[in-house]
């Protein structure tokens, strides 16, 4: 096993992240992309998609839960068909059996299909060790054994090798007189070289996608064929397979079948699935005596090993937080799906084995929570994932929870003096003090509404500002927020109110933090598209949602503000008020995490009443109320504002993720604006995650993405909105216009 | 009007290169003998009064000629008209070899084994597997790789598949 590497300092990150993003960045966007759309273009057709997820979910929380079960179950099927069973214990325990069996075959060479639980197990060091040749021969794997690299995607591991770097890599490697330059002419040499190793191995390694347990049957899934090559060639297969691959029947696999191709890259079906219940009938070709029939025909002697490995799993089946990682069929989606990852690949979002974002779970649960601390601070919790994973894993709780546990176990003899007093949490001293500093943002942003403009002249001063830097990672390039003197609740409670004629609703508008100190003026804008919709709107005092503790994994923290924000609300929500949120992240905390911070039952009055401020407005507009009432283009002569008929609009990943992308366009839509919105999965800011200096460069990678959406022909002269309060910080620093939130365009007042 | 199933099989195929062949068994010999690229190899077929050994097929061949052949032809089925994929089983006979040594796999399969869903394909195979199949594979379309930077055809298997599609069996 490799060591653990020490941490990496703030300055080493940076570095890092920057060397990928320049290296492999553009390779692995140009692969990544493709198998993200495919995947929404195939969901989006597939009819039976959610049915197909819910039952994939429900068998693979079934085996989990029967696990020992079927072990002992498996073992008496695949013992009863000829073959054997091993159960190993951890990474070595299953080298060392491996190397075993190889070892009593006699054996010299080894061809292998793709596996990633042997590179967690690191077998092809053991074999190699032991003086065998191994070869594997998934075409992505057999480029990064050449290369001596390792994966950087859990079900393509080369993502970030482009044909001129593999033409390259083989020409130099093997030496050839005619270069290869092709796809087509790498990969009939790659087939030609290894068919002559498949010929002449004694044994096939493979993995397994699934084992059903009733019959010991393995499900191996590849689109090459070379699964099958492998291990129907030698007369001996050792498939090594996580636990977790076991499910009960054969009849449980249709629908893994008809999500693993669409999920990884929008495939229907890949091209080969492979059943084999080994040892299998097929007789072992012989090519020894080329002139004598390759086949002894009726006569197969073939030996099978089953090697399960547990290596941490069974620990995982008892970690709350974890246990769902195990249900993870490894497409590959929640990398594809995820703009950070777009950009880097997983050589930065990845441990020792596993990249993306369920990488968090397995990194945590198989080699260790220093792996999984590496890269856990890449995913952003912009949810963009849970839509996409065709197990319904709630990969960002999984990480939200890990970066929790990284927090507590961090040096608690680190003394923070300076950001102590600005962080009154619930957080051990320890933890980092950037995570501390983003996540008591709303104390932070009491105190720069209460000294501005001063807050914001501090903001500017350079000294500070490389201070700031120093000691809590916040990157110099980015723009502070604006605290305003007079915060939104303030404004409401001392304008005067005119009392709507004919209510048809009564509401809360829920002054969140960023509305309450920053963006006042989205939340003046509500309030009177809400009054001028018949709303009786009331702004109380009400804590902020916890959005920011939670995003740093500060579980404690945002629990104590979701008691705060149920006790403050629950009176209302009583009266039969309802809760309309701006900010989207917010509403996904009510709608999401607070199912998981609050006891019992307690989230869901919130959860039932609380809506997007768009979405509400939609609602009133469906219930009769007039789109007169908005600000619409022909009325922009007599509005203030540089507000044209034509929008650019990037939606928020959370409230894509919620499903109320739709609404906002048709409000605009009807109100008589011609919309077109952006197809990125985040803009890159991610609540604090863009702030930080490590992540800046990445920050604005990922926003170059939407930048060049928003500044083509076709949309370089629309207005630009936006929902959420950091996308808006981000289109700040992406493009010279200004953005806004919608509803400041729909606002009567402007 | 009425899709059949072969017609929703065929239809499936269309984004894959597979050529699709429809022909009663009287007419076998003339569609399958365009099929082949010679030399050719082939395990026997499951159909009365079908047999490969009337063609130029090698049907037991030595490590050389499976090695050499640039066609295998095997049967199929069940076949699976949502996905346009087909099942080959493999017994004691070296279908897998033949099917995936060659550049071209020729699947000759009966239209009546064409069944909607792989759902349904699957609880066949749960069948045979529990009556003794040890091996078996779900195709659709040729091998196939984008690790080499672009999609290519014939990664460790067939570049190109043909199918033939009895009408009247
Ligand atoms: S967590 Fe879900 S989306 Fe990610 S690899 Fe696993 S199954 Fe696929």
């Amino acid at each position: 096993m490799t060591d653990q590497p020490n941490q990496l300092t703030r300055r080493e990150k940076t570095a890092k992240i920057r060397h990928l993003l320049e290296t492999e960045g553009e390779t692995v966007h140009e692969t990544v992309t493709p198998f993200n759309e495919g995947r929404y273009r195939r969901y989006a057709e597939m009819d039976d998609l959610e049915e197909y997820r819910a039952e994939a979910r429900r068998i693979q929380k079934d085996a989990i839960d029967r696990l020992p079960e079927l072990i002992e179950q498996v073992r008496d099927t695949v013992t009863e068909n000829g073959g054997s069973v091993y159960l190993a214990e951890d990474a070595a325990d299953a080298r060392r059996h491996v190397t075993e069996i190889a070892e009593s075959k006699g054996a010299e060479r080894v061809v292998k299909a793709k596996s990633m639980t042997t590179e967690e197990i690191e077998l092809n060091d053991a074999l190699e060790a032991a003086d065998l040749d191994v070869w594997e021969t998934d075409l992505a794997e057999f480029v990064l054994q050449i290369a001596e690299e390792e994966p950087s995607h859990i079900a393509s591991p080369a993502i970030h090798k482009s044909r001129e770097e593999i033409a390259a890599l083989f020409n130099a490697h093997f030496d050839l007189d005619e270069p290869l330059q092709t796809p087509e002419e790498l990969t009939s040499f790659a087939r030609e070289y290894l068919l002559d190793r498949i010929t002449t191995a004694d044994i096939g390694v493979s993995g397994a996608n699934f084992i059903a347990a009733d019959t010991g049957t393995l499900a191996l899934i590849t689109n090459e064929g070379n699964a099958r090559k492998c291990l129907v060639t030698p007369d001996t297969h050792v498939a090594v397979a996580g636990v977790e691959k076991l499910i009960p029947t054969i009849a449980d696999l249709p629908p893994f079948l008809n999500l693993i191709g669409p999920a990884g890259a929008g495939q229907d079906i890949t091209a080969y699935v492979s059943l084999f219940r080994p040892p299998v009938d097929s007789p072992v070709a012989d090519f020894s005596e080329p002139n004598e029939p390759a086949f002894d025909v009726g006569n197969s002697d073939r030996s099978f090993h089953l090697v399960l490995v547990d290596n941490g799993r069974m620990a995982m089946r008892e970690d709350e937080a974890l246990r769902e990682t195990l249900y993870c069929i490894r497409c590959g989606a929640c990398a594809n799906s995820c703009a950070n990852f777009q950009q880097v690949g997983g050589h930065a979002f990845g441990g020792e084995t596993y990249s993306g974002g369920i990488a968090t779970g397995w990194e945590a649960g198989v080699h260790g929570e220093e792996s999984a601390a590496e890269f856990n601070d890449l995913c952003t919790g912009c949810s963009r994932c849970v839509d996409a994973c065709p197990v319904n894993i709630d990969i960002p709780w999984i990480n939200t929870v890990v970066r929790d546990r990284i927090n507590h176990g961090a040096d608690t003899s680190a003394f923070d003096h300076l950001v102590d007093g600005l962080t009154p949490d619930d957080e051990p001293t320890g933890i980092d003090r950037s995570k501390r500093l983003f996540g008591n943002f709303e104390t932070l942003a009491k105190w720069g509404s209460r000294t501005a403009p001063l807050s914001n002249t501090i903001a500017d001063v350079s000294v500070l500002r490389s201070a700031l830097d120093r000691v809590a990672g916040v990157e110099r390039e980015r723009e502070l927020p604006r605290f305003q003197r007079e915060t939104f609740r303030a404004w409401f409670e001392a304008r005067d109110a005119v009392e709507p004629s004919d209510t048809v609703r009564e509401a809360v508008l829920y002054p969140d933090v960023y509305t309450n100190h920053v963006q006042v003026d989205r939340g003046k804008a509500a309030v009177r598209v809400l009054e001028a919709l018949d709303v009786d709107v009331t702004v109380p005092d009400v804590p902020s949602s916890g959005r920011a503790p939670l995003s740093q994994g500060m579980i404690d923290t945002a629990s104590s503000h979701a008691r705060g924000v149920h006790a403050a609300l629950a009176p209302d929500i009583g009266d039969g008020r309802d809760v309309v949120v701006i900010e989207p992240s917010d509403l996904a905390m009510f709608q999401g995490e607070y199912e998981r911070l609050l006891p019992g039952d307690a989230h869901e009055p919130l959860a039932e009443n609380s809506y997007e401020l768009l979405e509400y407005v939609f609602g009133l507009l469906e219930n009769g109320a007039e789109t007169s009432a908005l600000c619409g283009p022909d009325d922009r002569i007599a509005a203030r504002g540089d507000i044209g008929t034509e929008i650019a609009y990037h939606s928020h990943c959370q409230q894509r993720t919620l499903g109320l992308e739709g609404h906002t366009v048709a409000v605009l839509e009807r109100a008589g604006y011609d919309v077109v919105t952006s197809d990125v999965e985040c803009c890159g800011m991610a609540g604090s995650f863009g702030y930080k200096s490590e992540y800046y460069d990445l920050s604005m990678a990922v926003g170059d993405v939407l930048r060049e959406q928003f500044t083509e022909p076709e949309t370089e002269d629309r207005t630009v909105v936006a929902s959420g309060t950091s996308c808006l910080d981000q289109l700040d620093s992406l493009l010279e216009r200004p953005s806004r939130h919608p509803i400041q365009v729909l606002d009567p007042g402007r | 009007m009425t899709t059949t199933p072969v017609d929703a099989f065929e239809q499936s195929l269309a984004d894959l290169p597979v050529r699709i062949r429809r022909t009663a068994t009287d007419d076998l010999d003339e569609t399958l003998e365009a099929c082949l690229d010679p030399p050719t190899i082939g395990v026997a077929l499951p159909f009365d009064d079908i047999s490969l050994a009337d063609y130029p097929i090698t049907l037991n061949p030595t490590g050389e000629e499976l090695l050499a052949a640039s066609t295998g032809v095997t049967a199929g089925g069940p076949a699976i008209a949502e996905y346009g994929s087909i099942v080959v089983t493999s017994r004691f006979d070296g279908t897998e070899h033949t099917s995936l040594y060659p550049d071209k796999h020729v699947i000759v399969l009966a239209a009546s084994d064409i069944v909607p869903t792989l759902a349904n394909a699957i609880s066949e195979l749960e069948e045979a597997i529990d009556d003794g199949l040890t091996s078996a594979v779900i195709t659709t379309g040729p091998s196939a790789t984008a690790d080499m930077g672009a999609p290519v055809y014939g990664a460790h298997g067939p570049e190109e598949v043909d199918v033939i599609i009895l009408t009247d069996r």
